[in-house]
């Protein structure tokens, strides 16, 4: 379509005029209702309340400065707490995610027809559920407190972990495969031997990632009450405990921080 | 000995790969299948050993018929089977120690083979192999550090270490280059002669074919265009093999690498 014959020549344009005129008018109706959503939104804030913003944050610094550096002392359980949760919910996502993964891998799954679309179902399931409302939903079933949370955590990290590693088994290469079960090797021994060492810097990749992610998430568990640090941090928001808040918020920075240097490290020496 | 009764086998696509072959293959003996790409070499590998079903017919291995095995006698007659791959299909993260054991797993147990407990005969016979295709000092090196001749030899004491009858080659050569796709063609036919095995090598370079083997089998569009000895492979027969195109380059350069090998 693009090539065009003008006097004999042969001109070629990227686009046939009838394509750039629908991508124009698509691009014209995208920042219309772009506008039309902007003004919506403006005309439901309280425009007194944004200007105001610098000022109220400028004086929540001054309040939360310096932070109250003696408070660490009640610190050291909840932070540790934190971490447990991550590392536990990490540990019993991944157990749960690797059979599930390998159900739902195209190449691997016993059953496409059934037992595929039922793996599928619990990675979209879990995942696109956040953990701060599983916390929600299981500190009601099973009571507040660090279960809770490490239950939360796990839960939403199934379909993560599980999509990933899908990804990675429908990925391998089918030829190593092969070769093994050439050799006479069961089924089993053709999973050891020719699948899980070709997915096994992925597993770690991953295991090390969501456990990343994990921190972060569990540092908020507590705002819900399902145990770790973020009980304290909602603690002391309500009573407006600046110089606390802003030590927690170094706290959390700090583990954050150590847990992307560990991942980082593990992630280098296994792949 | 081998025999293919009427192998027949059309893929889900309509795809006639292979259209009713019949072939024996007595043992020790060291057969090349030519063809060009997409005439049901590979296929006809594959259903020997049944990583491609076929659709009919019978493949006979000595005394047992493999198409209707179950799968755990299937993996009994596998055994018997040794397979030596295009992109050498090494395991690339085990060692070359655990990619040559791996050729036993047929014969040990899950959990043997997953602690990699293998019996300490498998292991002296995987030394002896690796000495005799000169990789000794290779042993702890991973698959993925070794070059592509060096692959190939570890693919070649994998087949081996199974202990088998039976040699199924899939383009042992066509990811290397001129020297060492001589010299492991070479150490194919040199093993195979030693053990008396025989073997199918499928191949598309007709002169390095020509050199090493003593039948040649040319396939076309999934069919037996042509079965004799490496000799009576002329123009003509590669015209109803391969097409029309000027073939005595490639049988004149067969005879030039010859004389340079004397030389």
């Amino acid at each position: 379509m693009p090539v065009l014959e003008k006097d004999g020549v042969r001109v070629w344009q990227r686009r046939s005029r009838s394509e750039s005129l629908i991508r124009w008018f698509g691009w014209l109706i995208g920042v219309a209702v772009f506008m039309y959503c902007w003004q919506q939104i403006s005309a439901v804030t309280t425009w007194f309340f944004v200007v105001d913003a610098p000022r109220i944050a400028g004086d929540i610094w001054d309040r939360a400065t310096p932070p109250k550096w003696g408070y660490i002392t009640q610190l050291g359980r909840p932070i540790w707490d934190t971490l447990n949760i991550a590392t536990l919910g990490t540990i019993i996502a991944l157990t749960l995610a690797v059979p599930t993964a390998f159900l739902a891998a195209r190449n691997t799954t016993p059953s496409a027809l059934f037992v595929r679309p039922i793996a599928l179902l619990v990675i979209v399931s879990t995942r696109s559920i956040n953990s701060l409302i599983w916390a929600l939903l299981l500190i009601a079933i099973i009571g507040p407190g660090v279960f809770a949370g490490v239950v939360a955590i796990a839960i939403r990290s199934i379909g993560f972990c599980a999509k990933l590693l899908y990804e990675a088994i429908e990925e391998i290469n089918e030829s190593q495969v092969e070769a093994v079960t050439a050799t006479g090797a069961s089924r089993w021994q053709v999973m050891a031997y020719g699948i899980v060492p070709q997915i096994l810097p992925a597993f770690a990749g991953i295991a090390v990632f969501r456990w990343d992610i994990n921190i972060r998430e569990s540092t908020v568990l507590g705002l819900v009450g399902a145990g770790g640090i973020g009980l304290q941090l909602s603690a002391s928001l309500n009573v407006l405990a600046w110089p606390q808040v802003s030590l927690i918020l170094i706290v959390i920075l700090f583990a954050v921080v150590i847990s992307e240097w560990v991942s980082a490290k593990v992630r280098g020496a296994i792949i | 000995m081998l025999r293919l009764k009427k192998l027949l086998k059309t893929y889900k696509t309509g795809d006639e790969a292979l259209k009713s072959i019949d072939l024996e293959v007595p043992d020790g003996q060291v057969l090349a299948l030519i063809g060009p790409s997409g005439a049901g070499k590979s296929t006809m590998i594959r259903c020997i050993n049944r990583l491609v079903e076929p659709t009919s017919g019978e493949v006979w291995l000595d005394d047992t018929e493999l198409t209707k095995l179950s799968s755990g006698a299937l993996r009994q007659e596998r055994r018997q089977m040794g397979m030596i791959f295009q992109e050498y299909a090494l395991v690339e993260r085990l060692t070359v120690m655990e990619n040559v054991l791996s050729g036993r797993l047929g014969y040990v147990g899950f959990w043997r083979s997953f602690l990699r407990k293998f019996p300490q005969s498998d292991v002296d016979e995987a030394y002896r192999l690796l000495d005799r295709v000169g990789l000794l000092s290779m042993v702890d090196k991973r698959a993925d550090e070794l070059s592509g001749g060096q692959r190939q030899r570890v693919g070649i004491c994998r087949a081996l270490i199974q202990n088998p009858k039976l040699l199924l080659v899939d383009e042992p050569t066509a990811s290397l280059d001129p020297k060492t796709s001589r010299q492991i063609m070479r150490l194919i036919c040199e093993l195979c002669a030693e053990r008396g095995l025989a073997a199918i090598i499928n191949i598309h370079d007709v002169a390095l074919a020509q050199m090493f083997v003593s039948r040649v089998v040319g396939l076309r569009l999934g069919a037996l265009e042509f079965d004799g000895a490496p000799q009576e492979l002329t123009p003509d027969v590669l015209t109803t093999i391969y097409g029309e195109e000027d073939w005595e380059a490639t049988i004149e350069k067969v005879e030039d690498d010859e004389e340079e090998q004397v030389a």
